[in-house]
C-alpha cells in the first residue's frame, strides 16, 4: 500500500475517516470537496498561499539545535522546529490561512471556529481581520472560564466569541455547536476546524496545509545536520501539527514518527486524554477513529494540564498510521510536561506551550538511550506564554 | 412482511396518514418511558420513534439536545433503551417501534451483536444519523436479513442522486426533515415540502415521512396533504420538559387534537 494515496474519495484512511453526518450536512461537504480539489490544482491558489506563509506568518520558521538541551540530557542531539515563532505563536495559522483563502474564492464572507485553549481561535480571527470576513468562535464555557486572555485577544481582533452550555461544555462541544451552526447557515457561512478531524475533506484539507512544516524540515535538516533525523516527535491533541510535521516523512522509512498523548494524571487514572493510546475505535465528529468512551459509547471527558490536547478523538490519519504501525503513539503526564517547561525555559530560553512541551518531554526520555551522533526533532507547535497562569497555579502562585 | 410495512399499508387502505412521536429514550426519567410510549399510542401515535440519547448530538437542536442530557444523566443508554423496548412490548405487540440515534452507541455494542439484540427486544426500524448510505451498506444489508428497516433522511439540500441512493438502500419509510439546519429550528417551509415530497415518490415506492419542523394540528394537516406521515419531535419534547410529572397527561392532550385534525382532513 502506499500511504500517498490516502485518504481515498470519500476520505479513508484504511478503516478510518470517512464521511458520518447527517444528511442535512452532506450537500455543504459535497461543496467543501469540490472547491477544495478544485483549489489543490490550481497554482494561483497554492501561489497566494505561500505568499501568505511567508509575509504574514513569517516563514519559514528556523530549526534550533538545542545544545544545552541535548547536553543536559546526555544522548541524542535535540533539534527544535520553532512553530512557535510564526506568528499569533502556534502552527495554528498555516491552517486557518489555507482555510480563509479558500473561503474567499467560494465567497463566503463569514467564518466559524471551534476552539479550547483558544489558540485556533485566535488564529481564525486573525485571519477573518486579514481578509475582511465576520468570524464567530464557538468555545465551551469552562473553556472561555480557563483561557480569559484568548478571548479578549479575539474580541480585540473583532471575532464574537460564542459560550457553549451543551455537553461537557468544553472543546468538543464547541465542535457540535459549530457544526450546527454550519447547517444552518451554509450559504453564507465556511467552517474553519481546527485540526485534522471532521468529515472529510478536513483531516487531508488540514493535513495539506500543515504539511508546510514537515516540508520544511526536509530541507532544513538537510542544510543543518546534512541528514534527516532518527525521529520526529510531536504531541497530538487532534494531531495536526503532527501530521503536518508527519506527512512528508511517511515515505522516509528510516525516519521513526513518534505522536506524545497527553496522559494527563496518568493513563491508570482514566483522567487523561490519550485517544489512541487507550481508546477505541468509534464514529464522532463525522469521521471513524479512536475515542474515548464508556461502555455505552458516550464520549468521556478528557484531563490534561494543556488545553490544547484536551480532545477525546484524533485525526482518522493519526488512527491508520498507529494500526500499520508506521508512527508509534506514546503518552506523557502533567508532571512529565510540566518539568519539561521547565527545562526548555531553563537551558534554552525558549518558553513552550503545555501542548509541545509534552513532545519536549518525550526527546528528554528518549535522548538519554540515543548515542550522541542519534537526532531528534522535536515539533514545537506553540509557544507559552497563554500558560503561565496555569505554571503559576500549578506552582501554588497566583499571578 | 415488516410491522412497519404491514403499518403503512392498513393505513393506506383506509386512507389516513400516519402519525409518528418522537421522544427520547429516559427523558424526562428512565422509569417514565414506558408509560410514555403507551401513552402516545393511546392518542393516537401509530409509530414511534425513540432517540438513543447520545453525549455529541451534532444534528439536534437545543430541544432534542437537553432531552438526551436529562437522559444521560440517569445513564441512559442503548442497552437500556432496547430494554425499555422489551417492556413495551408485554402490551403492545402492534405498534412499531422505530430507534433513532447516533452511529457510535450502536459500534459500542457492534453491529453484529446490536442487530439480533434490536430484533429480539421488538425493534422494527433505525434510523442511524451519522450513517450515511455510502458508510453503511453493510449495516443496512445486514439489518434487513434481521427484519429490521434501516430509514434514511433526505434534507432540503439532497441532490438528485441522494433521492436515488437513499431509495435503494432505505426500507420502512423515508424521513425528509423538513428544515435547514437542526432539529427544531427555525419554521416549517410548506412550499418546499410540497415541492420536494413529489419529487422523492418519483424515486421510491416507500412511504414518505415529513419530520422536525411541525408543531400543530394545522401545520401537521398541511404536511400530510403531500407526506405519508407527519413525524412531531421537538414540539412533542417541550410538552415533556414544561412539567415532566404532567408528561403523560400533556403529551396525550397535545398529541390528541393532531390525530384528530388529520383523521378529519384524511380518512375514508
Ligand atoms: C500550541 C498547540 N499545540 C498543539 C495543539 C494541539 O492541536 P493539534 O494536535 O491539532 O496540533 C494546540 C491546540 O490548541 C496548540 O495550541
Amino acid at each position: 500500500m502506499r500511504m500517498y494515496d490516502l485518504p481515498d474519495e470519500r476520505g479513508h484512511f484504511g478503516p478510518y475517516g470517512g464521511i458520518f453526518v447527517a444528511e442535512t450536512l452532506s450537500q455543504a461537504l459535497d461543496e467543501l470537496r469540490e472547491a477544495y480539489a478544485a483549489a489543490r490544482s490550481d497554482a494561483q491558489f497554492e501561489a497566494e498561499f505561500r505568499y501568505e506563509l511567508k509575509h504574514y506568518v513569517g516563514r519559514p520558521s528556523p530549526i534550533y539545535h538545542a545544545r544545552r538541551l541535548s547536553e543536559q540530557c546526555g544522548g541524542a542531539q535535540i533539534y527544535i522546529k520553532r512553530e512557535d515563532l510564526n506568528h499569533t505563536g502556534a502552527h495554528k495559522i498555516n491552517n486557518t490561512i489555507g482555510q480563509a483563502l479558500l473561503a474567499r474564492r467560494m465567497k463566503k464572507q463569514r467564518v466559524i471556529a471551534e476552539t479550547g485553549a483558544g489558540m485556533h481561535g485566535v488564529a481564525t480571527a486573525t485571519v477573518a481581520a486579514r481578509y475582511a470576513m465576520e468570524c464567530v468562535v464557538y468555545m465551551g464555557v469552562e473553556d472561555v472560564r480557563r483561557q480569559a486572555a484568548n478571548v479578549h485577544r479575539m474580541g480585540v481582533l473583532g471575532a464574537k466569541v460564542v459560550p457553549v452550555e451543551s455537553g461537557s461544555k468544553t472543546l468538543k462541544d464547541a465542535l457540535n455547536e459549530a457544526m450546527r451552526d454550519w447547517v444552518t447557515n451554509v450559504e453564507s457561512t465556511f467552517y474553519i476546524i481546527g485540526t485534522v478531524a471532521g468529515p472529510h475533506p478536513y483531516p487531508m484539507m488540514v493535513r495539506d496545509f500543515q504539511s508546510v512544516i514537515g516540508e520544511e524540515s526536509i530541507q532544513q535538516m538537510q542544510e543543518m545536520a546534512g541528514r534527516q533525523p532518527d525521529a520526529v516527535i510531536a504531541c497530538v491533541g487532534g494531531g495536526s501539527n503532527a501530521m503536518g510535521i508527519f506527512h512528508p516523512y511517511i515515505a522516509a522509512k528510516e525516519v521513526r514518527l513518534v505522536g506524545v498523548e497527553a496522559a494527563g494524571e496518568g493513563l491508570e487514572t482514566g483522567k487523561h486524554a490519550a485517544s489512541l493510546c487507550a481508546g477505541r475505535p468509534g464514529v464522532l465528529h463525522g469521521n471513524r477513529t479512536y475515542l474515548l468512551q464508556d461502555a455505552n459509547g458516550q464520549i468521556t471527558e478528557t484531563h490534561s494540564v494543556s488545553a490544547g490536547l484536551d480532545y477525546p478523538g484524533v485525526g482518522p490519519e493519526h488512527a491508520w498510521l498507529k494500526d500499520n504501525g508506521r508512527a508509534e503513539y506514546v503518552a506523557v503526564t502533567d508532571d512529565e510536561a510540566l518539568a519539561a517547561f521547565h527545562a526548555l525555559c531553563r537551558s534554552e530560553g525558549i518558553i513552550p506551550a503545555l501542548e509541545s512541551a509534552h513532545a519536549v518531554a518525550q526527546a528528554m526520555k528518549m535522548a538519554p538511550k540515543l548515542p550522541k551522533s542519534a537526532i531528534l526533532l522535536v515539533n514545537l507547535s506553540g509557544r507559552g506564554d497563554k500558560d503561565l497562569h496555569t505554571v503559576a497555579e500549578r506552582a501554588g502562585k497566583k499571578l | 412482511m415488516s410491522r412497519i410495512q404491514g403499518r403503512f399499508e392498513a393505513l393506506a387502505k383506509a386512507k389516513r396518514k400516519a402519525l409518528i412521536p418522537y421522544i427520547t429514550a429516559g427523558d424526562p426519567t428512565p422509569s417514565m418511558s414506558v408509560p410514555l410510549l403507551h401513552a402516545l399510542v393511546d392518542a393516537g401515535a401509530d409509530i414511534l420513534e425513540l432517540g438513543v440519547p447520545f453525549s455529541d448530538p451534532m444534528a439536534d437542536g437545543p430541544v432534542v439536545q437537553r432531552s438526551g442530557e436529562r437522559a444521560l444523566k440517569h445513564g441512559v443508554g442503548l442497552s437500556d433503551v432496547l430494554g425499555m423496548v422489551g417492556e413495551f412490548r408485554r402490551r403492545d405487540n402492534a405498534t412499531p417501534i422505530v430507534l433513532m440515534g447516533y452511529a457510535n452507541p450502536i459500534e459500542a455494542i457492534g453491529t453484529a451483536r446490536f442487530l439480533p439484540q434490536a430484533k429480539a427486544a421488538g425493534i422494527d426500524g433505525v434510523i442511524v444519523v451519522d450513517y450515511p448510505p455510502e458508510e453503511c451498506v453493510e449495516f443496512a444489508q445486514a439489518a434487513k436479513q434481521h427484519d429490521i428497516d434501516p430509514i434514511f433522511l433526505l434534507a432540503p439540500t439532497s441532490t438528485e442522486k441522494r433521492i436515488h441512493e437513499v431509495a435503494r438502500c432505505g426500507s420502512g419509510y423515508l424521513y425528509y426533515v423538513s428544515l435547514r439546519g437542526v432539529t427544531g429550528a427555525g419554521h416549517l417551509d410548506l412550499s418546499e415540502v410540497s415541492k420536494r415530497i413529489p419529487q422523492i415518490r418519483a424515486a421510491t415506492k416507500l412511504p414518505i415521512g415529513v419530520g422536525f419542523g411541525i408543531r400543530d394540528a394545522e401545520s401537521a394537516r398541511r404536511v400530510a396533504e403531500t407526506a405519508d406521515a407527519v413525524v412531531i419531535g421537538s414540539r412533542l419534547i417541550q410538552e415533556i420538559e414544561a412539567a415532566p410529572a404532567e408528561a403523560l397527561t400533556r403529551v396525550k392532550s397535545f398529541l390528541r387534537p393532531i390525530r384528530q385534525a388529520l383523521d378529519a382532513s384524511f380518512s375514508k
